[in-house]
């Protein structure tokens, strides 16, 4: 799950990690208010949860509190397009205003699983403000890493080696290191999957603070931390997705025409893959999970056919625990009450796949029975 | 021959006495799998299906004696659940639950690094050896015996290609749902070390999907010492970056992870790869 940047910094003020001060603002006068008691310049920053905000005209830099009022009259209600985005950019609703600081350095620091060693690892390098992913493309090198020991956590050393290898001197060091120790506190208390800070900053009076600040919960944990969960912010969220989360449906927006329902993950990207192949493009990813019932078949259909998109739906479920007789009713069920004509192409397979195939055939609602994933495929592309 | 389990290998269910644990208890001892006891702290005592219940694994191995485990207990319990199996040295360890935190993941795995405890899963259907044993929820009847060796990070695909082999002919030794979260116990390089050594494996398909690099690593072991033919897949060439697609693992990350340069570096590695996920049962076919 993404949040806010104002909500990132809420969280890890908590944990001791230096962030500006400041405040979020959902009107101009808010922001002006916010801008008049810090004093002095302040930036206006878009919150949105797609990075590039600052190329995308979303944060600005004023000289006080009546320019902070103007800037957020101009930035709260815009389209903000960024890289991540998309074309159609995302509405800003809010902005969070802070002082500003005096940067004499920038750096980057983030946290996240290192999936090959199975361990948490602490990475930072002097290439901050920019994409470390292009950093470490052409010069892994400029990234310092440290991996944390699950028995005994980030050790103190670690994080002061990596304020040395920033080249920090004096009592900036320490300062770093507590940064960084702090950072891997919240990030482990809170169960995250990414505590990003590009870019961390070194002030012209010596201090270090997280000019941004990006975090990702991991899903799994959410169970465990209430308070993260009222974070979620469903406006940042494609409006089908969020409908289909309420009724544990994993469903993803795309941009094609044939919408598929396919119960399991990893066989719904092998349906969207084929359909490809067989020269169309996937209107979505929708796994209904490994107990697809008659219900969860027949929301899933009803998300579908929400998408204006969507031309014709290919079913592909195999059937092991689950019978494809009860998912075949499913079906029958869904295409009476959604009462549409969409063509709908069923590939039914595994556990009573013969019986579930009679039924759609005897339904008389014009389904194109299937027989394998290929024939599913050229079949449903057909009906284009 | 097989990999993991066989007619011998005998299992304890911890998590027997919820709904899923009790149903797929069922479902393997159907298919001739030897339960010899189940596990719910606090139902010690009980019977499920004939088995006998006990509040401790430790417990259950010693009355009954058992050598693997699978895993049904909730995803807040299910990294506890692997340490106390692991504890009570059991030499292998099936979690199926959905949903465990990687930072329980984490810890867990530390705990494994120094016990001989093989791991499959979490987030997993399982592993067969057709006929022989089931420790899972995979459907018992679309596997027939045989020598080729499955490897799969997600379930109903892993079926839709065992559908296939069976409906060429081809059985199988042993098929091992690895799982799709990014911390499993069993990688795709250990399966295919598995199917290498088991003398009646004669050939291995794995099945991958995008997101991380565990493929990659699986193809510089088959490219340095793997003999046998292996056939693979990988699924998600059609999905966005940076979208999860179901899995917790599979993602396209920073441009690293992408099916492309997943099925590069396989077909360089001499593995068989295909473009359409209909053809692993053909593709098994030709290398035979």
């Amino acid at each position: 799950m993404k949040i806010h940047e104002f909500q990132a910094k809420d969280l890890l003020r908590r944990f001791g990690v230096a962030v500006p001060e400041g405040g979020v603002a959902r009107t101009p006068e808010e922001a002006g208010e916010i801008a008049a008691s810090l004093g002095g310049r302040v930036v206006v920053k878009a919150q949105i949860h797609a990075g590039g905000r600052g190329k995308g005209g979303g944060v600005r830099l004023v000289e006080d509190a009546d320019a902070a009022t103007a800037a957020t009259r101009e930035i709260i209600g815009m389209q903000l397009v960024t890289h991540q985005t998309g074309p159609g950019g995302q509405r800003v609703k809010q902005v969070l205003v802070e002082a500003a600081s005096d940067i004499d350095r920038e750096f980057y620091l983030g946290i996240t699983l290192d999936r090959t060693q199975n361990r948490v690892v602490v990475m930072a390098s002097r290439e901050g403000g920019v994409e470390i992913e292009k950093v470490a493309a052409r010069s892994p090198e400029k990234i310092l890493v440290e991996t944390v020991d699950p028995s005994v956590g980030l050790v103190p050393f670690q994080a002061t080696r990596l304020a040395f290898g920033l080249g920090l001197e004096g009592a900036s060091v320490r300062q770093a290191a507590h940064f960084i120790r702090s950072l891997h506190e919240a990030y482990a208390a809170a169960d995250c999957s990414l505590a990003e800070i590009n870019p961390l900053v070194l002030t012209t009076t010596g201090d270090v603070l997280a000019l941004d600040a990006k975090i990702n919960f991991d899903d799994s944990g959410l169970y465990r931390h209430q308070d993260q969960m009222d974070l979620r912010d469903v406006d940042e969220e494609d409006e089908l997705e969020v409908e289909a989360s309420k009724y544990d449906l994993n469903y993803i927006k795309l941009d094609g025409n044939i919408g598929c329902i396919v119960n399991g993950a990893g066989l719904a990207m092998a349906t969207m893959d084929i359909i490809k192949l067989a020269g169309a493009e996937p209107a979505n990813f929708l796994d209904v999970g490994g107990g697809a019932s008659a219900e969860t078949v027949q929301n899933g259909y009803r998300i579908l056919l929400s998408d204006p998109n969507v031309k014709a739906i290919l079913i592909n479920i195999f059937g092991g625990i689950v019978r494809c007789d009860r998912v075949a009713e499913g079906v029958i069920q869904a295409r009476q009450n959604l009462e549409t004509t969409v063509p709908t192409v069923v590939r039914l397979a595994g556990t009573n796949a013969n019986v579930a195939a009679d039924m759609l055939e005897k339904s008389s609602l014009q389904f194109v029975v299937a027989t394998g994933l290929k024939d599913a495929a050229e079949k449903v592309v057909a009906t284009l | 021959m097989s990999v993991l389990v066989d007619e011998k290998t005998r299992v304890i269910v911890q998590g027997i006495t919820g709904a899923e644990g009790s149903f797929h208890t069922e479902q393997m001892l159907e298919y001739g799998t030897l339960v010899a006891s189940g596990v719910t702290p606090g139902k010690g005592g009980q019977e499920i299906q004939g088995v006998p219940v006990f509040d401790t694994v430790r417990d259950a191995v010693e009355a009954t004696g058992a050598n693997a485990s699978a895993i049904f207990v909730p995803p807040a319990f299910a990294a506890d659940a692997i340490m106390e199996a692991a504890e009570a040295g059991l030499e292998l360890v099936v979690c199926i639950t959905e949903g465990v935190p990687v930072a329980d993941m984490v810890r867990t795995h530390e705990y494994l690094r120094h016990r001989p405890t093989r791991l499959i899963g979490p987030n997993c259907p399982g592993v067969i050896s057709p006929g022989k044993c089931k420790i899972g929820i995979m459907p018992g009847f679309i596997h027939k015996p045989g020598k080729v060796g499955v490897v799969s990070r997600s379930g109903t695909l892993t079926y839709e290609a065992v559908g296939q082999l069976s409906d060429c002919g081809i059985g199988q030794s042993t098929c091992i749902g690895i799982g799709g979260d990014p911390i499993i116990g069993t990688r795709f390089l250990d399966a295919l070390k598995l199917f290498n050594e088991d003398p009646d494996t004669e050939a291995a398909v794995m099945i991958g999907e995008i997101g991380g690099t565990a493929e990659e690593e699986a193809a510089d072991y088959v490219e340095r010492s793997c003999d046998k033919p292996v056939v693979g897949f990988i699924a998600g060439r059609a999905a966005p970056p940076g979208r999860r697609m179901g899995h917790a693992g599979a993602i396209v990350a920073g441009g690293k992870g992408t099916a492309d340069e997943k099925m590069k570096a396989m077909e360089s590695a001499g593995i068989h790869v295909c473009e359409s996920p209909a053809d692993i049962g053909a593709a098994v076919q030709s290398v035979l």
